[in-house]
């Protein structure tokens, strides 16, 4: 089933808030190995992932036909720990090549205070039933 | 740590993913998608086998990003996903990162990387820019 064409350009609602632990940090720091005292760089897709599923459990899409295409993140600020993440996604684009649909997005990532903190571009590629 | 300036070629890192590895990221990152650990799913959706998650492929490039400059504030991170990584329930798959200083300018020097799996690229255009 091909996705919407309509969700170009629709603003999905904030995800809860996602209060960055200790414990979150340093588990997915263990499972790619990687010992820094930073908050890993590609640790914000924990908050824009839970803004995907929402936007897939809304459109009824099965998330294991969904292939990632692309990621990009612009940081304003590092990822402490104790921020309070939140993320709204906006559908930027969508073509279908070969049946499978190639959806764009965007999410900010703001923090307790509204604040940005990264802004992440993401490319989904459903690729529909056989 | 190699001095990061305009040409400097930096270190090749090699990580090993395993399954266990990708149950572990599917738990820290909520991304539970069966392709990931499943075998039947994967190949079901037309995928040759379990395949890492592009982003487990991205957080290992950042690793390597995190050990060459020394922890520096990353400001940009961005790749696309050209080739799955495809996990064997035996022995895993080696990631094999390199790369490169493209350019220092103020206080940002953007790496060019280079992101492979048994010599072929598995990320597109993979690039970082950090703070100096």
């Amino acid at each position: 089933m091909p996705i919407d064409a309509s969700l170009v350009g629709r603003e999905f609602p904030p995800t809860r808030p996602f209060v960055v632990t200790e414990e979150d940090v340093a588990a997915f720091a263990a499972a790619t190995g990687t010992r820094s005292a930073r908050v890993p760089a590609t640790f914000p897709i924990v908050v824009t992932f839970r803004a995907l599923l929402d936007f897939l459990e809304a459109e009824q899409v099965d998330l294991s036909r969904i292939v990632h295409g692309d990621q990009k993140f612009s940081y304003e600020r590092p990822v402490r720990v104790g921020d309070e993440l939140t993320a709204t996604l906006t559908v930027t684009g969508l073509r279908q090549i070969d049946g499978a649909d190639i959806l764009r997005t965007t999410s900010a990532i703001t923090d307790a205070e509204g604040g940005l903190v990264c802004r992440t571009g993401a490319t989904l590629v459903h690729r529909g039933n056989a | 740590m190699t001095p990061l300036v305009q040409g400097a070629e930096l270190h090749a890192q090699e990580f090993v993913v395993r399954r266990s590895d990708l149950v572990a990221y599917a738990a820290a990152s909520g991304d539970h998608n069966p392709i990931h650990q499943d075998e039947a799913v994967a190949v079901a959706v037309g995928l040759p086998g379990v395949v890492a998650h592009g982003m487990y492929t991205m957080a290992l490039a950042a690793r390597a990003v995190a050990e060459w400059t020394g922890d520096a504030e990353v400001l940009d991170l961005s790749c696309t996903f050209t080739h799955p990584v495809v996990v064997p329930e035996d022995g895993g798959a080696t990631i094999r990162v390199g790369g490169v200083v493209k350019s220092v300018a103020d206080d940002r020097v953007t790496l060019v990387l280079e992101v492979t799996c048994e010599g072929r690229k598995v990320l597109g255009a993979p690039k970082a820019v950090v703070r100096a």
